[in-house]
């Protein structure tokens, strides 16, 4: 073992501690100097944390303990997960630092949960494991809860957190199922041995791990929950729609790529959904009158790509889109709450010409757009053409269908450029609409998006066939020059449409009729499937679960109640009947207990008074009994046993007889 | 020294009765006796040896009733042992949290340390007389709990409470003496039933004596529908007689199935199997969708342990489908077993953890009402965060407790009984109830009773916050648990195997 490898395998398992109890700390510490601190330790931590995942990303670690169902906490940097950890990092050290020029998420709390996200999500990435994985997984998804409904006075945004918790969660439940289909199948729970299961376990486990991605990549169609987590404060959205969270559900795709190809059907299944959102969002978003809007719909038509080169096999390729679209998205998330800081509004027809008032914001911005517009030379342009010409070696449709994507990323990304460099009105409509603007942009904000512009400048070099061939998992042929002239004609024709379309003055009323104005609402309003699965799902359970409490109590415990009562009548004939010699018994025996129940109420030697009456039944209950079976007379014992359960039976109707309030 | 566990407490709270011991004394002595509980408890941990199939550490016995094969016999297995420890960190959880009691404090102290006694004995007892006699004295001291200690229709609940566990335990006497007659020789001795279990091959007579123990342990665990009793019994229940009636009191039940039921009655137990999944999978997602719809914050903690010992039912049950006896599917029962031990245990922090909670909530303003309050998050943080750790390890999240149980159930169920797979979506309506309860009392404007709701204290927070880390321990390196509990399963899993 060299000494690099053994550095690496200290440090793997640091990187995900350090953060996580950094981050616990913040949250739970409440001094004041945490308090005055907390945003700067945040950043320095997830710093330092991303210059020491090189060492392992580059040396390769693994490093692993016992946890549960025979599987091992492990975290390994083998596969994708090389670049992607140190990319995460660095993405999460810079919002941090961009957060801290703001006062709301330089809190401690803030950070503290920025830090547990980002460690979850370092997590996920490294994750060996099913139950590693699903560690990882659901903190993540429990701390974009706390961090999307940061404002918690604010029931509405706590509310568009549970939905999205309660949203991926739902799609969570099919990892559950791939532990099970995993035991079944008898692996030992390793990702890498998934693809090895045999038979139907081996269809469950993909199904499962398909649906959870899926969910966490806002495919279709689970897209509407990304629409409500931008309720958050911009650094969450930074970090988690761009670089970590949503990122990792393509993520786990490209890294269960062998199970999803081994079945037969779900590499189709994924690739198809992938394409599908990636032009269905993309209209989506091409819809969106409000920037971080645009750019969520945008996210989930990007993670589109990767699902849909995990599909294709085209692993590396999905890799390299990945993390170019991580610098991409993270530095237009910033920008867009920068922009939303100092205007009080991200509408996008408030933000007009915001560009130009804050140049160096609007260069980096204007550049990361037409990265995502897939300009060439930038890196999206190149990323994504690797994934397309993986998709055009499996079939020709889906290669169509990824070009239709790439025309609708070309579109909207087009049109926030356009407006955002247009020349400012003299007055911009719903200025501090959301909160009030400080008209200004932080020097520090704007530093922290340098090195993302330049990713999203330079990531391209990813997809270059040398590096794309040397990075982990499988690298499709190069794009043919007729390909990459395809999709540059595609961003040019329609960037310019889109353009044309966007400087045109939109109708004085603004008031617009037809089939077209009705798709744009449907489209704006995310194809309504929050309120299909409010309608569907939310209400319906709710209705249930008023309809099961009201069952709950109205007739299983009013059934008891009758039972009670039933018997109550029962025990009154049998009395009748009783020649008395039974009943007196029972009378003083129920005075006895009553009379200790009560003096234990008003809080003396009743309790000691009972448990001597008891101890003293007890023994003489005894001595019958050792009598009797002494004398080998069991009979006489069970006929007292069976007395004494009456007996005990009848006291208790007695005592609720007597006893109950009612 | 397992008897000296046992049998402290009672001494303890007999010393406590005695006349001049002052309030203040009795208190502390609460604290004291349950802290030293503990401290023997990790001794006896850290001292233990997996005894092997049918054998049991820590063993005593001791003749006393003779003439009916009765004996005073105790001891310890990878089953009992976490629960015995479990039950004595809820207690000293309770003694801390009691440090504040106004109402009776040395009556109150003598009660509970009598009835730890009575809930140690039952899960150390290798007898089922001596087990019957402690699980019907704990029923005896919960009823006094609730009855001299608790608020709201107390009595009412108490007796409710009372008659019905007493008369779920007396269809658990029939089926022991079931138990009893059909062995040869007669014995009542719980580790000579499981190594040969009388009534093995008997067809019908076992299914109907293991008919009627099923049925009294169906009632303390509770599952649906025996639980309505639960739910009274816990809103109107003191604080910390909540936290032990679930935390502990639950557990005889679940504990009584994996104890007596698995091992006693094998092959009744496969023929049953498939009943008690159904009921486990009706138990937890009408436990969570009941829940969804309360608003009394203690009556919805107690219909979610509907939901949580429902998935201990459905882990059992699918243990007693033996499948093609492959090598995947033992491993898959096992794993079942082993989730639902750990799932009694995690239950007992998690629930002790939320009882305390909703203790404080009692303590502000005698109102459980969640729509009572709103912006707790802002009024009182440190209350919050405890609650919100304490509702994420309720709803399963990785890192608590409860995912390390309810993976291993799932995982190990699904893997036998891929039908259980409905379940799953108890762990989604979980997350629902527990995510509105907490939008409900701590998002939102500071309003209603929220306003002069004072921040936990530290005797407050000290007990909620060890439960929690426990159950935080237990999420992130459950190995010192599993390893404990794995041998015992996989004894279990092939007894019921024979």
């Amino acid at each position: 073992m060299s000494a690099g490898v053994s550095l690496g395998t200290v440090l793997l398992p640091a990187i995900v501690i350090g953060p996580a109890l950094v981050g616990a700390l913040l949250i739970l510490v409440r001094t004041r100097l945490v308090a005055a601190t907390a945003g700067w330790v945040g950043a320095v931590t997830v710093g330092l944390a991303a210059v020491a995942s090189v060492v392992p990303a580059v040396g390769g670690a693994t490093a692993s303990t016992d946890f549960m169902l025979g599987a091992e906490l492990g975290v390994t940097t083998s596969g994708p997960a090389a670049v992607i950890l140190p990319v995460i990092l660095a993405v999460a050290a810079l919002v941090l630092l961009a957060a801290t020029a703001t006062t709301e998420t330089r809190e401690a709390r803030f950070t503290g949960l920025m830090l547990l996200f980002t460690a979850a999500a370092a997590l996920t990435v490294l994750a060996t494991s099913l139950p590693t994985l699903l560690l990882g997984w659901e903190v993540m998804g429990a701390a974009s809860y706390a961090l999307i409904g940061y404002r918690y006075p604010d029931r509405r945004r706590v509310g568009s957190g549970a939905t999205a918790f309660l949203t991926t969660r739902a799609a969570d439940l099919g990892l559950y199922l791939a532990t099970a289909a995993a035991l079944a199948g008898g692996t030992d729970l390793s990702l890498s041995s998934l693809a090895s299961i045999e038979g139907g376990w081996r269809d469950v486990a993909a199904a499962g791990i398909l649906v959870a991605a899926l969910g966490k990549a806002a495919q279709l169609p689970f897209s509407f929950w990304l629409a409500r987590a931008m309720d958050g404060p911009s650094p969450v959205s930074s970090l988690l729609h761009s670089a970590a969270m949503v990122a990792l559900g393509g993520y786990l795709l490209l890294q269960v790529s062998p199970l999803l190809a081994a079945t037969g059907w779900a590499d189709d299944a994924a690739a198809w959904t992938g394409a599908a959102t990636a032009v269905v969002l993309g209209a989506v978003a091409l819809a969106q009158t409000d920037l971080k809007q645009l750019l969520a719909a945008s996210t989930a038509a990007q993670l589109g790509f990767v699902v849909l080169a995990a599909g294709v096999g085209a692993t590396s390729a999905g890799t390299a889109h990945l993390v170019a679209h991580a610098a991409v998205k993270a530095l237009l998330f910033l920008a867009a709450g920068a922009w939303l800081e100092a205007l009080g509004s991200k509408r996008l027809s408030t933000l007009t010409g915001a560009a130009r008032r804050w140049p160096a914001l609007g260069l980096l911005a204007a550049v990361a757009l037409l990265s995502l517009a897939g300009m060439p030379p930038l890196a999206l342009w190149a990323t994504k053409d690797a994934v397309l010409a993986g998709s055009l070696e499996h079939s020709l449709a889906l290669y169509v269908v990824g070009l239709l994507g790439s025309a609708m990323a070309a579109g909207y990304a087009v049109k926030a450029l356009v407006i955002l460099v247009s020349h400012q009105p003299d007055v911009a409509p719903h200025l501090d609409e959301e909160e009030p603007g400080t008209r200004t942009v932080s020097p520090r904000a704007t530093f922290a998006l340098v090195p993302l512009g330049l990713g999203a400048v330079a990531l391209g070099l990813l997809a270059w066939p040398p590096v794309l061939e040397s990075l982990p998992g499988d690298a499709p042929l190069a794009p043919a020059a007729w390909e990459l002239a395809a999709s540059t004609a595609v961003v040019v024709v329609v960037g310019a449409l889109v353009a044309s379309l966007v400087r045109r003055p939109s109708r004085a009323d603004g008031r617009q009729r037809g089939v077209g104005a009705r798709l744009v609402s449907w489209l704006h309003s995310w194809l309504g499937l929050e309120a299909l699965v409010a309608a569907m799902v939310v209400r319906p359970v709710l209705r249930a679960a008023d309809a099961a409490a009201r069952l709950d109590d109205r007739v299983l415990a009013r059934g008891v109640d009758l039972a009670a009562a039933v018997a109550l009548r029962l025990a009154a004939a049998t009395a009748r009947l009783d020649d008395g010699f039974l009943a007196r018994g029972v009378d003083r025996f129920s005075t006895g207990t009553l009379q200790a129940a009560h003096t234990t109420a008003r809080g003396d030697a009743g309790l000691s008074a009972t448990v001597s009456g008891v101890a003293l039944g007890a023994r003489r209950a005894g001595r019958l009994v050792r009598r009797s079976s002494a004398s080998g007379q069991l009979h006489v014992y069970y006929l007292q046993l069976v007395a004494g359960v009456l007996l005990t039976a009848v006291v208790l109707t007695v005592i609720l007889l007597v006893g109950s309030p009612r | 020294m397992l008897s000296l566990l046992v049998f402290l407490p009672v001494v303890a709270a007999a010393l406590l009765l005695l006349p001049g011991v002052s309030d203040r004394w009795a208190r502390w002595c609460f604290v004291g006796v349950t802290a030293l509980e503990t401290v023997l408890v990790v001794v006896m941990w850290v001292g233990y040896d997996s005894p092997g199939t049918g054998a049991l550490a820590y063993e005593q016995q001791r003749s006393w009733i003779p003439g009916i094969g009765a004996s005073y016999h105790v001891g310890l297995d990878g089953l009992s042992l976490p629960l015995v420890a479990m039950t004595c960190v809820i207690f000293a959880a309770c003694a801390v949290f009691a440090l504040a009691e106004r109402q009776r404090p040395r009556l109150q102290a003598a009660l509970f340390l009598a009835l730890q006694t009575t809930c140690l004995g039952v899960f150390a007892s290798a007898d089922l007389v001596l087990f019957f006699v402690f699980f019907d004295l704990s029923i005896v001291g919960m009823y006094l709990s609730i009855n001299g200690w608790g608020h709201g229709e107390r009595r009412r609940s108490a007796l409710m409470f009372f008659l019905y566990t007493f008369l779920g335990s007396l269809a658990l006497l029939l089926g022991f003496v079931g138990l009893y007659v059909a062995s040869d020789p007669h014995t009542f001795d719980m580790v000579a039933l499981a190594a040969d279990p009388p009534l093995q091959g008997s067809g019908a007579t076992g299914v109907l004596v293991l008919g009627a123990v099923l049925l009294g342990l169906a009632v303390k665990t509770p599952t649906v529908p025996f639980h309505t009793w639960l739910p009274p019994a816990h809103t109107d229940a003191p604080a910390i007689g909540s936290v032990v009636l679930a935390g502990v009191m639950l557990k005889l039940g679940t504990y009584g199935f994996v104890r007596i039921a698995m091992t006693m009655f094998p092959d009744a137990w496969r023929d049953w199997a498939p009943v008690l999944i159904v009921v486990g999978i009706v138990s937890v997602l009408w436990g969570a969708l009941v829940a969804l719809a309360q608003t009394d914050l203690k009556r919805m903690i107690a219909y979610t342990s509907v939901n949580h010992m429902g998935y201990i039912l459905i882990g059992l049950g699918a243990a007693g489908l033996l499948g093609d006896g492959s090598a995947a599917t033992d491993e898959a029962r096992r794993t079942a077993i082993s989730g639902a031990v750990t799932q009694m245990v995690s239950h007992g922090l998690l629930t002790g953890a939320l009882f305390l909670i909703a203790g404080v909530v009692w303590a502000r303003h005698q109102d459980y009402g969640l729509d009572r309050y709103g912006g707790l998050a802002t009024r009182a943080p440190r209350f919050a965060t405890l609650f919100v750790l304490a509702a994420l390890g309720s709803l399963g999240l990785p890192g608590l407790s409860g995912f390390v149980a309810e993976l291993q159930i799932f995982a190990g169920s699904i893997a036998t009984a891929p039908a259980v797979a409905v379940a799953l979506l108890g762990i989604l309506l979980m997350t629902a109830v527990m995510l509105r309860a907490v939008q409900s009392l701590l998002t939102g404007p500071v309003e209603g009773l929220s306003s002069d709701f004072t921040d936990v204290r530290t005797r407050e927070w000290v007990p909620v916050a060890g439960l929690l880390a426990l159950s935080v321990l237990i999420g992130l390196a459950p190995s010192f648990l599993l390893d404990v509990i794995e041998p015992a399963a996989q004894s279990v899993a092939a007894l019921v195997g024979r």
